[in-house]
């Protein structure tokens, strides 16, 4: 196998555009955790958010309108998610489990019209003299603007959470709903907010793999993306930066196996492949074998539903 | 300061049902400004569905609130905080997870920055002798200091009527002397009082006047300081209750012996206990007193089986239990009452026949060979809602469909009918009515006679006072040596429960 | 506005009618989905829930197939119900049901052409081993760090695809077949073969297993102790720990059984209709396994009515698919409007839906 045809600066840019459709979802998932649902749905919700964009971009041209459409697509799946979950008090984890069995089968139904047609490419944000320069240059300033969009909502959330009001109502609501009704907010109100952003999220998180990863529609394209979005909610123990940091680290892995698999590595490509599922399941042991960090730091609400008694 | 004939908050003919259930049917009553006004009731009178209708919380039915001569009708608690009611609850409005000040902010319609705000905490906590540091996470305070974090949230909107559900269930003797001094000096500056009680001595002592609520009724306004609590007590239950007999009979040899006990909660803002030894005989009734918080959830886990520990620190018989599970532990004889009927003590959807099974199935041999005898269980349940007097339609009924002191009787019924040599009971009458409560504690007291030791851990001072022999209380997860109940004083106990838990000073020491 | 209301007893009525009611409205929902494809409804719909089991010239390929359908469905959902009530998420079935037909056509192939009757034995029981195997990875990794099972579970899918593939192209990969991928085919070697047991019924060991899986898990439920244990773990956890259950026992025990059963189904599936392991050997009976679950109730014989129905929706889509034009698409969208129309429907057990203006919730 041929090593030398890795070059790392190319590595680390293609791992930041891998890390991007996880990026997003994990962030919306995050918010939607912080609020107390558990939305197991994530990977329906990319799916059907990878198909309209898909979609769209198609039909309308633009990949602007795909992501617009992608985002959509995502939130109309979790609206059902959250009627069924906060007004008919449904259980949160079938539910969740209803969302990505009926996206994947719904996806598919919308997608067949696309088999093979390629979207409209997304045009890299033209940086002008910094993307010649070396290294830096191919890493930073090389990329569309979703890649930047990703880091700049992980921003936004961190902000939201920890310095405004709207994020210590939406932190309080997750910790103990009880307290929150008594005090006077709109529990399942705030907690619809908190599942449509998270299902806008995915939604552009899915289209960025329709639209740019692979780029064009088959079957289950996102290949279980929402269910490692969901570890990696886990991995960052709930805080927006580590979604980036664990992002990061599994786009690695992706993008390393895919190297090796190109560079013709002598392990089957069968295994190479499960590698980033493997390494999830990792990196989940490892986190949730430290009792009371998790314990203290996951919302204490989180899947259990909110009735007002009288 | 009453009679000067004006009022602050009017309330007419307030009517609110639920299905099933009338909780407030034409309430009428009035509050001055300044006014200390006691709202008087037993368990299910209809208290709290007030409060909750003057706070915002709940709509009336019908009926009309004036607050300051105008018409006061807040469709949410917001608009309540707006007009100058502010509410300290008793129970589900702190998050855990986040600081004092958090909390602080989000009972507040407008608050200022995060730093300004911590500063006002801190000078409205040493204007009203409230020690608090606004940078402490609320899960490691203790119950009094989460209720001061409930009253400074409420004082630093200036409120023109203080509404408190409950206060002292959470407090030391020593500190409700404290909180007293509070709400007189808020009291003298004009802040009208709404004070939700059914103990009638501290009602005597703080109250200037008391409406009296019975099956949602008021039955009687009164000035409380002219009546004596055993008056108020008839009008509040509506019948003369029969204090539960004892006699005296010697004790025999000790059936639970527990010594050098430390186990760490299983909760993260739970309290660990640390070196607790006490032991009990046969026909004995340890009580075990104590501001909620302090250990008690843990020790009936770490008594129950639930959670385990080293084999000899625990003994049932002489037999050594401590890391037996909850089984073994039955069939040692010992059987346990948790503190939380639904969820803990009983399954809320299953039938009262499963939750027959749930605790019994070891003693009465209700399975063999891996099969339940349906047949059996079925007779079981029966045994204890006809024993017990459980209200129910039948043993199919749900454990959630009772009333919580039906429930409680079903509980309580449950355990001591397995003819047990221990019984562990928490908080056996909270949240109970009185006549249930007098018949649970009549049944604890029957049970001892007859030969168990019986351990009842309790916040209520006066069910200890009145059914334990000896008395011992938990302050941070250690218990203190248990002394006779016979001859202690109230002042005694209090120390007991820790004191005033350093509420001069400025910081709670914790462990 | 509508709000809803506890009742205070779980209504027994509502318990067994939500089902009958979440199919309609899927029927009616999905009318209106094959309307928009161009379909017309009624058509549609009768060809999916009727012709395959009564049109003259159908009703004798597709009745047969019913079972066959079915049976991997119910074997797999009697074992997820069991977690399922007990709060325990085995969401990877599908990788179980992987594993035990890659365990079992390999026990088995390590013995070709061998013809000892033992052989089959063998292979079933190394079938349940292999899933049962894969679903005590999840177990383990729960009850020993607390690791999300539902999480684990899902992943673990997609290791077993891989390695699915990694079989079907290297070391299960028949030396007779040229080259292409697939191992030798197990169910035209007699002595690995899952045959059909009563001509024209489509009953093969694996519907055998499923029936005897329903009375088990019904008397379990029903009369044993550690069923009603698995009830109140999930009803009221810490009740269970009251009553003396060990949550890890439990956890263990649930995907123990719900991987062995799976696998069970995945053996009998590659012996039988399946015939080989190849690269898309697996066709989603793990997934649609958790629809049954679900419509069943958790409840052994709701699920055995579930699995015919479900049984029924992919043989009838199959139809629609060959008669009208119907993308196959269009029956797991449908399939997955099922559950949610169930979801929506449960709480009619536990509430009432009261209309009025009430104060928010």
């Amino acid at each position: 196998m041929d090593l030398s045809a890795i070059n790392p600066a190319v590595l680390i840019a293609s791992l930041m555009v891998a890390a991007v459709p996880i990026m997003l979802a994990a962030t919306g998932e995050l918010v939607v955790e912080k609020a107390g649902v558990l939305n197991l749905g994530v990977e329906g919700m990319m799916i059907m958010g990878a198909v309209c964009g898909l979609a769209i971009a198609v039909e309308a041209e633009s990949p602007v309108l795909g992501f617009v459409a992608a985002a959509a697509g995502g939130a109309a799946l979790s609206l059902i998610f959250a009627f069924l979950t906060q007004v008919l008090l449904a259980n949160q984890v079938a539910t969740g489990l209803a969302l990505t069995l009926f996206g994947l089968g719904l996806s598919s139904l919308i997608g067949q019209g696309y088999v093979g047609i390629k979207p409209p490419p997304t045009p890299r944000l033209d940086f002008g003299p910094l993307t010649d320069i070396p290294v830096l240059g191919t890493i930073l300033f090389r990329h569309d603007p979703v890649v930047y969009l990703s880091v700049l909502i992980i921003a936004a959330v961190w902000a939201l959470l920890k310095f405004t009001r709207a994020g210590l109502i939406l932190r309080a609501v997750g910790e103990n709903h009880d307290a929150a009704h008594a005090l006077g907010y709109k529990v399942q109100r705030i907690r619809l907010a908190a599942i449509l952003f998270g299902g806008a999220m995915a939604g552009l998180g899915g289209a960025y793999i329709s639209l740019v990863r692979v780029p064009q529609w088959t079957d289950g394209i996102t290949a279980g993306a929402g269910w490692i979005a969901l570890a990696i909610v886990v991995f960052a123990s709930w805080k927006p930066w580590r979604i980036l940091l664990g992002a990061y680290l599994f786009g690695g892995i992706t993008v390393l196996q895919l190297n090796l698999q190109a560079a013709g590595a002598r392990i089957p490509i069968e295994y190479l492949s499960m590698s980033p599922y493997l390494i999830t399941i990792l990196v989940l042991v490892i986190m949730s074998a430290d009792r009371g960090r998790a314990a203290l730091n996951a919302p204490a609400a989180l899947g259990r539903n909110f009735h007002a008694s009288r | 300061m009453t009679g000067t004939g004006e009022v602050l908050l009017r309330i007419e003919g307030l009517t609110k049902a639920y299905p099933g259930v009338v909780a407030n049917s034409d309430v009428s009553f009035a509050v001055a400004p300044g006014e200390v006004h006691a709202l008087l009731g037993e368990n299910g009178a209809g208290k709290s569905t007030l409060v909750k209708m003057i706070y915002g919380l709940v709509k009336p039915d019908s009926g009309t609130m004036t607050l300051r001569g105008a018409a006061y009708a807040p469709s949410k608690p917001g608009v309540a905080r707006q007009q100058g009611v502010a509410m300290v609850f008793q129970h589900f409005s702190l998050f855990e997870a986040l600081n004092v000040a958090e909390n602080v902010a989000l009972g507040m319609q407008n608050p200022p920055g995060m730093r300004t705000l911590a500063s006002r905490i801190r000078q409205v906590s040493q204007d009203y002798g409230l020690p608090l540091d606004p940078d402490r996470l609320v899960g490691d305070l203790s119950a009094g200091e989460r209720q001061r974090v409930e009253i400074i949230r409420c004082l630093l909107q200036d409120p023109k009527l203080l509404i408190m559900d409950e206060p002292t269930s959470v407090l030391t003797p020593q500190e409700v002397d404290i909180l007293f001094q509070t709400l007189r000096q808020l009291s003298a500056e004009g802040t009208a009082i709404l004070y939700i009680s059914h103990k009638l001595e501290e009602i005597r002592a703080l109250c200037d006047a008391a409406t009296i609520l019975r099956r949602g009724k008021v039955v009687a306004t009164c000035t409380p300081r002219e009546k004596s609590a055993r008056d108020l007590a008839e009008m509040m239950v509506g019948e003369t209750l029969t204090p539960p007999a004892r006699s005296a009979k010697a004790k025999g040899a000790v059936a639970l012996e527990v010594s050098g006990l430390s186990v760490p909660s299983p909760n993260p803002f739970g309290t660990s206990l640390k070196n607790i030894g006490f032991s009990v005989q046969k026909g004995e009734i340890l009580g075990i007193a104590g501001v909620a918080g302090n250990g008690q959830d843990e020790l009936l886990l770490a008594l129950s089986g639930e959670v385990r520990t080293a084999r000899d620190r625990i003994r049932i018989n002489g037999e050594g239990c401590g890391d037996a599970g909850p089984n073994e532990r039955r069939r040692a004889g010992l059987v346990a009452a948790p503190e939380e009927r639904l969820g803990h003590a009983a399954a809320p959807d299953m039938s009262l026949t499963e939750n027959a099974l749930l605790s019994g199935a070891v003693r009465k041999g209700l399975v063999s060979r891996g099969f339940i005898d349906w047949a059996a269980t079925r007779a079981f349940a029966g045994q204890i809602v006809d024993g017990f007097d459980v209200r129910t339609p039948g043993i199919w009924v749900a454990a959630r469909a009772l009333s919580g002191g039906n429930l409680q009787k079903f509980v309580v019924g449950r355990e001591l009918s397995q003819a047990p040599t221990v019984v562990v009971v928490n908080q056996p009458t909270w949240g109970v009515d009185a006549s249930a409560a007098a018949a649970i504690r009549q049944a604890l007291i029957d049970r001892a006679a007859e030969g168990a030791a019986v351990v009842v851990i309790s916040q209520d001072l006066d069910e200890l006072l009145e059914i334990t022999d000896r008395f011992a209380a938990l302050n941070g997860g250690r218990l203190t040596e248990p002394r006779p109940t016979q001859g202690l004083t109230v002042e005694e106990i209090g120390l007991m429960m820790g004191g005033a838990h350093g509420m001069e000073v400025a910081h709670h020491v914790h462990p | 506005m509508f709000i809803l209301e506890k009742r205070p007893t779980p209504s027994r009525f509502w318990m067994a009618a939500t089902p009958i009611l979440a199919v309609i409205l899927t029927m009616i929902a999905g009318g209106l989905m094959f309307a928009i494809l161009g379909k017309d409804p009624f058509v549609a719909i009768r060809t999916i829930f009727w012709d395959p089991l009564f049109d003259p010239q159908f009703a004798s390929y597709s009745r047969p197939q019913l079972l066959v359908k079915a049976g991997p469905l119910i074997l797999i959902a009697i074992g997820l119900s069991l977690g399922f009530r007990a709060g325990i998420w085995n969401i990877g079935a599908e990788g179980q049901y992987i594993m035990g037909a890659i365990f079992g056509a390999a026990a088995g192939l390590a013995f070709y052409p061998s013809e000892n009757r033992l052989i089959f034995p063998l292979m079933v029981a190394a079938g349940a081993f292999g899933g049962w195997v894969w679903a005590m990875i999840p177990a383990i990794l729960r009850t020993r760090f607390r690791t999300n099972e539902i999480l684990v579970s899902l992943l673990l899918v997609y290791v077993a695809q891989s390695l699915l593939a990694s079989m079907a192209l290297g070391a299960l990969r028949s030396p007779d077949g040229g080259g292409f991928p697939g191992s030798r085919n197990l169910s035209q070697w007699a002595t690995s073969a899952n045959p059909e047991l009563i001509v024209g019924t489509g009953m093969h060991w694996g519907v055998v297993t499923a029936f005897i899986a329903v009375i088990a898990s019904y008397i379990l439920l029903q009369r044993h102790i550690l069923g009603f244990q698995i009830r109140l773990a999930g009803e009221a956890p810490r009740a269970a720990r009251f009553a003396g259950v060990n949550p890890n026992r439990l956890v263990v025990l649930c995907l123990g059984v719900s991987g062995a059963l799976a696998g069970l189904a995945g053996l009998f599936e590659v012996t039988g209709p399946a015939g080989q392991i190849s690269i898309d050997f697996n066709s989603g009976y793990g997934f649609t396994a958790i629809i049954v679950a679900f419509l069943g109730r958790l409840n052994p014989i709701g699920i055995l009515l579930a699995g015919l129905l479900m049984a029924l929706t992919y043989i009838g889509g199959e139809l629609a698919q060959f008669m009208l034009g119907l993308p196959s698409a269009a029956i797991q969208a449908f399939q997955g409007m099922l559950l949610f129309f169930l979801l929506a429907v449960d709480m009619l057990g536990n509430y009432r839906i009261r209309l009025g203006f009430g104060r928010a919730a």
